[in-house]
């Protein structure tokens, strides 16, 4: 520390109550800013601070709006303005006077004006538009100051959508003979690259011109560039490992201009940057690491002056020493610098030899061993972020022998942690390793409660649901899952005796389910008890109405016998006029349930707690709604993202005049935001959060992902309790062994391990902590999974327990869809299993040889599904006279009178729609290559009849090819007519409504009857190459976003998934370039639209582009469909 | 709470904001990098501040805050506070506020607080030229302070 600041600054208290120091001297004390410092100095309460704010700022307003103030008293008046905002109160009136003021001012006051906007605006403000056209005026100065204020801007702040028009400038700038412009030029490349990196795409080989400059300023400013590319993908840049290294080595050798050098050290940002790079590059690659061992080494060597900042670039420099391709002699001296780290009396020095030795202790375990008594000292630091960082190396050393004594050690910390995130991040450790590495089920379960009453309700929600999951599906052992839910049971008892009301909601939660599950485990507990102890639960003040839900749920579960019915009837009583609609449900249910004794058992059957559930995630049975809404006019459903981003076109659009004066027309700038996905990885990555956000707000998947769902487990119906444990329940024996008393609290009541006892109990602690660290490799330290461990994984990776829970009939009838569409799809002449085709089609059918596939993957499974629910609120096909029995084998010989010319294409099944006593009309649709064909079947059962059949859609355009509308079938015969169908307007589903005339014996009669086709049947793959994707992709106007379930294959999840949706539903994949895919498909033939997928935070990120309003939408609706019924 | 997320350039190392606060409490210069909305700025400051001046001398520089960190100096009654996210090299940080404090005291011949006050703009750009958008891209002194040179320069001559 410089001892000449650090005596300046000491004197400075005593400066503020004086007005002639030299600082202020220049300002006169009663100009204006002069007034509003000194009134900030004097402040003594907030409530003053507000009163001189809104004074300021309302004499602010009046001068800025004056038509007298001059660009000098402007710039006061803004600094004034900065002044309010640093304060927290917002003065945007002032925001379109500082772009007035870099505008208009001079040198020194158009620096302020952009200073004032950097900090007034963000990123997306509107007004910054207006900014767009001096920042290019000044980039084109001769005055080089204002061409660096200008390019400093740009770097800070700049509408994205206007990059295009400074960018040729911006590029000229890069060979200005002067270096600071130069540098300026390379970091507002920079931001670019960060905010849209397709924009600066094509001057790659540019950022290597300023790697190469003369100027280190210019290089240093590349280096951010490349670090950034470099993360993205260290493969490209390989070949520049040995430039790095030249650099580093010269800056480490002092070849830069002295006044690089910070306290003798040069240019230590540098350094830094330099390794950090080096390390990306070298990791998993020993050729590249070996390129840069000898400037490590002479990095670790030259670094032993003793200041903070070489300790700094050692850090950094270990990092990289222990990320690349290991050399046993660079580890050595890296191990050694750890070591004098830990080491350290200073106190900053400990704190990163620590994080040093949690980031390097993955590699090599033993180097924890070694500094054992150290890491058990800062166990015990009296600074409570030495403690922490400690906690967190040993949760990286965690293994099956010492997991009792870091848990341990942790639940201390937890108890005495009053910083929400902390307690919410440990309690997740804790809870982790006790799921990977608990010794024994006692143990576990205390631990759990331990996790449970510290975290309480900020706790992530994954944590109990997590531990429900593996109480419920348990592990291999029947006998052993039995004892951990009776021990589970047993502990909470104690715990609502004890005094629950200290206990946290979630727990409570986590409580009742356990005991409604399996409180019958415990032979000699009557349920009473256990309704009572509920009970009890209820009339607790802090109780929160979702706690309540679980309660009489739990209930529901429990009343079998007379006493327990009681209970429960009276409890239903008080909350069955309960206020929240919620907990009135509940109590409903629970009256009913109590009152039959015969519904329970069968709402709850025996030994059904484990059935899948069967849940329509996709919401299928609102389709009807959803078409009838759509088709009597309303608006398709847009996520927020989508709407957000109309809008904000729609406001780019109003500014268009002044793109005018823009040396780049403005359509070319209104391009530049829809970026090509080919291109873009870091605005991809913001798209993806986008569309996660987005993801919560739309309607089809939202509430299955969140936490209700999960914990909705529990839901009444779902949950079944053995039948034949109600005897063994019924006896009542309220007994209980005194163990199991307090179990929780004793958990509380351990005290750290912290006395005066000193050495021996450390070497003791010593070795419970670092037990099996000696003997074992990082490798299985890090992989040894107990059976809790096996769970734990399974449990995060899925956080909705239920949708894994495919139901069967769905699973087998979509295993047979994949079959059957691969065939089509890839035209494989494989031969087909026929009894699997019997699913769906009947043999005699099957004319084609490969035309067998049923088309229409998802209407059929529609129907499997609207079959197995007991109620569906939609059928699929609708016909006034439809008789709920059809004979079957009438549809079969129909197949036979499908036209010739389209029996070379694979057609749906053929649905009866409508019939009388005379007349059956039967359809079905048929995929060419380039139409969809409707194909009509009216069977005449009778004499004679002259019919018409007239069919009509809203958004499809139904041609029919033969001439005359009126026709005669013949008695005992078949008649087929074809619609050619054109999709008018994409829908989800399309709907037909056909009216069928005839005229036989002098009457004439009508009927009616609907057809309905998913938009599928229209989807036909598009063969593009990805260049082309990329052009068509800029051109597309109508887009959405999406997250979708990524399929949980543990090889290539993504490519998997795309190939589920390329044979469900006739996608084409252009490419997969890492985590991104992308897909083209067209509606028929002249449609296109463009699927653009990236693999993000474990979910698939979808963006649909399309010219064609309305087909993304409705495509994701498929996608998602999909997925989910894969 | 306060940042909306991770930082959108997907890096996992950056400066998320610079503070000079009085031992009062009361914010002297704030330079956010990622976006906080102005009513949440003023309690994520207090809560900062809070957060250091609870420290004694002998503790660590650097206290864990939320999910980041923030590295703090203290020069006479004046604390400068960084937050960074965790990856960041604190230690490097804790000097590179030293290097702004020197450049400052280079700027203005022996800065005092008062200094900083009156000359809020000189300040700001003075550390635009530091560090942008997260970044350090700055730390030699006669080059962080040349703008600022030849503009005052301009003004007088």
């Amino acid at each position: 520390m410089s001892d000449v600041v650090e005596k300046t600054l000491t004197a400075l208290p005593s400066l503020l109550s004086l007005d002639s120091q030299p600082g202020s001297a220049k300002l006169s004390s009663n100009s204006k800013l002069g007034n509003l410092i000194r009134g900030i100095t004097e402040l003594t309460s907030k409530h003053e601070e507000e009163k001189l704010i809104q004074h300021e700022l309302s004499s602010i307003k009046e001068q800025v709006s004056s038509p007298n103030t001059t660009m000098r008293q402007m710039r006061e008046l803004m600094v004034r303005a900065v002044y309010c905002e640093m304060l927290g109160y917002e003065a945007s009136f002032s925001y379109i006077h500082a772009i007035k003021l870099a505008q208009q001012g001079n040198v020194l006051e158009k620096r302020v004006g952009y200073l004032a906007v950097s900090l007034f605006l963000n990123e997306n403000h509107e007004l910054l538009l207006l900014l767009v056209n001096t920042v290019l005026k000044d980039l084109q100065s001769t005055n080089l100051i204002e061409v660096c204020m200008a390019l400093t801007v740009v770097c800070q702040i700049f509408p994205k959508d206007m990059i295009p028009a400074i960018l040729p400038i911006v590029e000229e700038k890069l060979n200005h003979p002067k270096e600071i412009i130069r540098r300026k030029a390379v970091l507002a490349l920079h931001k670019f690259y960060l905010i849209a990196p397709n924009q600066v795409q094509h001057i790659h080989n540019k950022f290597r011109k300023a790697l190469c400059d003369k100027d280190p300023g210019v290089m240093t400013a590349s280096l951010h560039i490349y670090l950034q590319l470099i993360q993205e993908n260290a493969e490209a840049y390989k070949d520049l490992t040995a430039s790095f290294v030249t650099i580093l080595k010269q800056v480490v050798g002092g070849k830069l201009p002295m006044d690089f050098n910070y306290h003798s050290v040069p240019a230590p940002w540098l350094q830094i940057q330099l390794l950090r790079i080096l390390s990306l590059l070298g990791k998993n690659d020993q050729r590249t690491s070996e390129v840069m061992y000898e400037v490590l080494d002479e990095s670790l060597r030259r670094a032993e002056m003793n200041h903070n900042i070489t300790y700094a670039i050692l850090y950094e420099c270990v990092k990289c020493v222990y990320t690349i391709h290991p050399k046993s002699e660079l580890l050595e001296k890296a191990a050694t610098c750890i070591g004098n780290f830990v080491l350290s009396p200073k106190i900053n020095l400990k704190y990163l030899g620590l994080k040093a030795l949690t980031y390097v202790v993955q590699q090599d375990p033993k180097l924890a061993l070694q500094h054992q008594m150290t890491i058990i000292e800062c166990l015990d630091h009296s600074d409570v972020i030495i403690k922490r960082e400690t906690l967190e190396l040993l949760f990286r050393i965690t293994n099956a022998q010492n997991v009792t004594v870091i848990v341990e050690k942790m639940l201390d910390f937890l108890r005495l942690s009053k910083d929400d995130h902390t307690t919410v991040d440990l309690a997740g450790k804790v809870a982790e390793l006790a799921e990977k590495y608990a010794p024994d089920n006692e143990w576990f379960i205390q631990t759990m409660n331990a996790v449970f009453s510290l975290g309480g309700d900020m706790m992530q929600p994954e944590i109990p649901n997590g531990f429900l999951k593996l109480l419920s599906e348990g592990f291999d052992s029947e006998e052993e899952d039995r004892k951990l839910r009776l021990f589970a049971v047993n502990s909470y008892i104690s715990l609502l005796q004890g005094d629950p009301s200290k206990l946290p909601q979630r727990f409570l939660q986590v409580i009742c389910w356990v005991l409604g599950e399996y409180s019958y485990l415990k032979d000699d507990l009557d349920p009473v008890v256990v309704l009572r102890l509920l009970a009890q639960l209820l009339d607790m003040k802090g109780s929160s109405s979702d706690t309540k839900s679980w309660v009489l749920v739990a209930m529901t579960k429990l009343c079998w016998s007379e006493t327990a019915v009681s209970v429960a009837q009276q409890v239903a009583e008080t909350y069955s006029s309960s206020f929240d609609t919620t907990l009135r449900q509940r109590a409903q249910e629970l009256q009913h349930l109590s009152r039959d004794s015969q519904l329970h058992s069968r709402v709850l059957p025996p030994g059904g707690s484990l059935e899948p559930v069967e849940v329509d995630s996709s919401l299928s049975f609102l389709d009807g709604f959803v078409s009838e809404a759509l088709s009597a006019g309303a608006a398709p459903y847009k996520p927020l993202h989508q709407r957000q981003e109309e809008l904000s076109r729609s406001k780019a659009l109003s500014l268009e005049p002044y793109g005018l004066s823009l040396p780049i027309s403005t359509s070319s700038c209104s391009i530049t935001d829809r970026q090509s996905p080919t291109l873009l990885s870091t605005s991809s990555g913001l798209s993806g959060d986008s569309t996660d956000f987005s993801h919560r707000g739309s309607s089809t998947t939202l509430k299955l992902d969140g936490v209700r769902r999960v914990w909705g487990r529990e839901g009444y119906l779902a949950q079944k309790e053995p039948v034949e444990e109600v005897a063994q329940v019924e006896i009542p024996s309220p007994l209980r062994s005194p163990g199991q008393q307090g179990d929780a609290d004793s958990c509380h009541s351990r005290t750290p391990t912290a006395n005066p006892e000193g050495d021996r109990e450390k070497q003791q602690l010593a070795s419970s902590l670092f037990g099996g660290l000696s003997s074992q490799s990082s490798v299985c330290l890090m992989e040894k999974s107990e059976r809790f461990g096996r769970k734990a994984k399974g449990q995060r990776a899925s956080s909705t327990p239920n949708e894994q829970r495919s139901d069967p009939s769905v699973s087998s009838s979509s295993a047979v869809d994949n079959l059957l569409c691969n065939n089509l799809l890839e035209e494989n002449s494989e031969p087909i299993d026929s009894s699997t085709k019997q699913t769906f089609q009947h043999p005699q059918s099957l004319r084609v040889p490969n035309g067998a596939c049923d088309a229409e993957a998802i209407i059929s499974d529609d129907d499997t599904k609207g079959r197995n629910r007991p109620v569906s609120p939609e059928e699929h096909v609708e016909g006034d006279d439809f008789p709920p029995c059809e004979d079957k084998s009438k549809d079969l010989s129909l197949t036979a009178h499908l036209p010739a010319e389209l029996s070379g294409f694979s057609h749906s099944e053929i649905i009866p729609l409508c019939s009388n006593r005379s007349l059956d009309l039967s359809a079905c649709h048929v995929q060419t290559d380039n139409t969809v064909v409707l194909v009509v079947f009216v069977t005449n059962s009778s004499e004679d009849a002259n019919l018409q059949i007239q069919v009509l859609s809203e958004e499809l355009e139904v041609c029919c090819p033969c001439e005359s509308p009126v026709e005669e079938v013949r008695g005992h015969s078949v008649s087929v007519r074809q619609y050619s169908l054109t999709v008018k307007r994409p829908l989800v589903h399309f709907e037909l409504v056909g009216r069928l005339s005839y005229s036989a014996a002098g009457t004439l009669q009508s009927m009616q009857f609907s057809y309905k086709l998913p938009l599928t049947s229209f989807i036909r793959p598009l063969t593009v190459s990805t260049e082309e994707y990329g052009s068509m992709w800029l051109a597309f106007s109508h887009d959405t976003k999406q997250n979708l379930t990524l399929m949980k294959e543990e090889q290539e999840p993504l490519s998997a998934t795309l190939n589920a949706l390329k044979k469900k539903l006739s996608l084409h994949v252009v490419e997969i370039i890492g985590v991104e895919g992308l897909v083209a498909c067209s509606l028929l033939q002249d449609q296109p639209c463009l699927m653009h997928c990236r693999v993000h935070a474990g979910r698939l990120a979808v963006w649909l582009r399309s010219p064609v309003a309305d087909l993304p939408d409705c495509l994701l609706y498929h996608c998602q469909r999909a997925l989910q019924e894969h | 709470m306060f940042f909306l997320g991770q930082s959108s350039s997907g890096t996992h190392r950056m400066i998320k904001f610079v503070l000079m606060v009085n031992q009062q409490g009361q914010t002297r210069l704030s330079r956010y990098y990622e976006p906080v909305e102005l009513s949440r700025r003023a309690a994520l400051e207090a809560d900062a501040v809070r957060c250091c001046l609870s420290r004694k001398k002998d503790q660590c520089s650097f206290v864990e805050y939320k999910d980041f960190k923030l590295v703090y100096r203290q020069y006479a009654a004046l604390i400068i506070v960084v937050g960074v996210s965790d990856g960041e090299n604190e230690l490097s940080i804790y000097e590179l506020i030293h290097n702004f404090v020197e450049v400052l005291d280079k700027h203005f011949s022996r800065v005092s607080e008062l200094d900083i006050m009156f000359n809020l703009d000189s300040i700001h750009i003075i550390l635009d030229e530091m560090i942008q958008n997260g970044h350090i891209v700055e730390t030699n002194k006669n080059r962080i302070l040349a703008p600022l040179t030849a503009i005052n320069k301009m003004v007088e001559g």
